[in-house]
């Protein structure tokens, strides 16, 4: 498959199933909702070192939070529900509560509800306060800025992680400048994360590693400057390829964010120095999802 | 589904006990089943049908006593789902221990409105007695959930004993409002008797106009902006009603907490007009 001069590699993206949920960060303006939000969702770029994946899913209007200020829908996702409900209490607390003039809401309220302000209200020393509010609890915490509102619980939900496609270009500025286009396009879609830093992963991996201790190591078939020393899959003219990762309440919802991604890619074409796209798997053998590049870009848009 | 209409043809000169005409207890009954019901009159028994003109409609809801009677007491006791609208006064113990389900009143109500309820709506559009959503003497657990909607006003001690959910007084309320107070949310429009939140332990009385007293045993906590406020003015069972003026912008209110003769955790928050 040839798009606008952009090969598309007969192969899939393999991803795998987590548990996901969703919070919605909301302040005095959008400034510090963003502030609260790029602090929870930091270090958090994948499952391998960093115990979730996360990312801001998107901009929320006042008239769509509970509280009607400014807003961030930020997503969490893990490998399991333990995990995740660890990974967001700790960042909620740590950052969220911390930020000034935030409030912290459930961004899904439908399946296993896990604690949100649960146990953050503990930090109120007795002077906590729950109002319940149309069926939902919420927990008034005194802090120094005010009071730092909080549902009790928000919801976790099953979700696909490790949806991905690779851009290989020939030069690092064209690659950067792809992926910077199709991160544009992806993040007008709902549902989903891009976790890595600018939603783009410069160092892919492979599963395993010469070194005993290492679980996961550079993924050096795609790495251009081994071209001449490993088993490559790049052509000569590819001098730089970055990947996108792609976390999503669903496989459609994967799905749509690739088809975006790559369409965004694909228009830039070759005369933009884009000259291949190819997409990270593991044979099959780690998750049940598999995202087909060709299927994905042969369906209408 | 069907929708029963009990029209009272008699004046009544003792207190009826309405509590078994509920939505629950009538559904699946022919006229004359409903017409045999027992209804504690005074200290007499006598049937539904002494009282009522009873007509059943299909392709509707609920159940409709038309009119009504500041006579009927336990209007909804213990009523766990489905509608009553009364189309004019009711009694006592309006709501008495309900569980669920919509009461709606057109005109007044007695005391002991949403006594000990648990869940559910209770809609006066007239004025509501003492002891809205409070207890009866010697229980110590008033109102433990639901909505109570009361567009006229109240009488003493709203929310005696309270315990959690939401009463809204559109009106002005009586003396010692909040007294007692567990725990919930009292908001109260109009003008406020003296002695608010006398003894309550936790709990916020939301109050749209400054009270003409308050307790010494309440301390000034100064002035804020509580984000809790605009979730609760912007709620659906708030909505277009009363406060909706407040939700549209972050409320500011001056703080009181207390009661310190009690637990102390409670606070009266007197909303402030725009600046």
């Amino acid at each position: 498959m040839n798009i606008n001069g952009v090969e598309i590699d007969d192969t899939f993206a393999e991803a795998f199933p987590m548990k996901a949920t969703r919070v919605i960060i909301t302040a005095q303006n959008l400034k510090w909702a963003y502030h609260a939000a790029q602090a929870m969702t930091g270090f958090a770029t994948s499952v391998i070192a960093c115990g979730c994946e996360a990312g801001i899913e998107r901009e929320l209007d006042p008239s769509e939070t509970p509280d009607g200020r400014p807003g961030i829908a930020a997503m969490i996702f893990a490998m399991g529900g333990k995990g995740l409900a660890k990974q967001l209490e700790t960042r909620a607390g740590q950052c969220v509560l911390t930020a000034p003039t935030s409030a912290l809401f459930a961004g899904i309220t439908s399946g296993d509800p896990i604690a949100l302000g649960k146990n953050l209200r503990f930090f109120g020393d007795g002077f906590q306060l729950s109002k319940k509010i149309d069926g939902r609890r919420y927990w008034r915490v005194p802090v120094m800025d005010g009071e730092f509102l909080c549902d009790e619980s928000t919801c976790m939900v099953p979700a696909v992680g490790g949806g991905n496609f690779l851009v290989l270009a020939e030069s690092q500025p064209q690659a950067l400048a792809a992926c910077e286009a199709a991160i544009a396009a992806m993040s007008t879609v709902p549902n989903v994360i891009m976790p890595f830093p600018g939603g783009v992963v410069r160092s892919g991996s492979k599963v395993g590693s010469k070194y005993k201790a290492l679980n996961a190591s550079t993924n050096d078939a795609f790495c251009p400057t081994l071209k001449g020393q490993t088993d490559t899959q790049l052509s000569p003219e590819i001098e730089s390829v970055m990947e996108i990762v792609i976390d999503g309440l669903s496989e459609q919802d994967i799905k749509r964010a690739m088809r975006a991604g790559l369409d965004a890619v694909c228009r830039l074409g070759a005369s933009s120095g884009i000259r291949r796209i190819s997409a990270g798997n593991y044979g099959g053998k780690l998750g049940p999802f598999l995202f087909r590049l060709h299927e994905i870009m042969g369906q209408p848009s | 589904m069907t929708a029963v209409t009990l029209s009272l043809k008699t004046t009544l000169r003792q207190r009826l006990d309405v509590s078994p005409l509920m939505p629950d207890n009538l559904a699946g009954r022919d006229p004359a089943e409903i017409a045999a019901i027992a209804l504690h009159y005074g200290n007499r028994t006598e049937p539904v049908g002494h009282f009522f003109d009873i007509r059943i409609t299909p392709d509707g809801d609920g159940l409709t006593f038309s009119p009504g009677d500041a006579r009927f007491d336990y209007l909804g006791r213990g009523m766990a789902a489905g509608s009553i609208r009364v189309a004019g006064d009711a009694g006592a113990y309006v709501g008495y221990q309900m569980r669920g389900g919509t009461i709606s009143v057109d005109g007044d109500v007695g005391i002991y409105c949403g006594a000990e309820m648990k869940s559910g709506e209770v809609h006066v559009r007239g004025n509501a007695g003492d002891f809205v959503g409070g207890a009866l003497p010697g229980n110590r657990k008033g109102m433990a959930g639901g909505c109570l909607f009361i567009e006229g006003s109240a009488g003493d001690r709203v929310g005696d004993h309270m315990r959690r959910g939401l009463i809204v007084i559109e009106g002005d309320a009586g003396a010692y409002a909040g007294s007692r107070m567990i725990a919930g949310t009292i908001a109260i429009k109009g003008r406020l008797g003296p002695y608010p939140g006398y003894a309550m332990k936790r709990g916020t009385l939301v109050l749209a106009q400054a009270p003409a007293m308050l307790p010494a045993t309440f301390n000034d906590c100064g002035t804020h902006t509580l984000g809790f406020l605009s979730l609760l003015f912007r709620s659906p069972v708030l909505h277009g009603r009363a406060f909706a003026d407040f939700a549209r912008r972050p409320p500011r209110v001056r703080r009181y907490a207390g009661d310190h003769a009690s637990l102390g955790k409670g606070e009266i928050l007197v909303l402030l007009p725009d600046p």
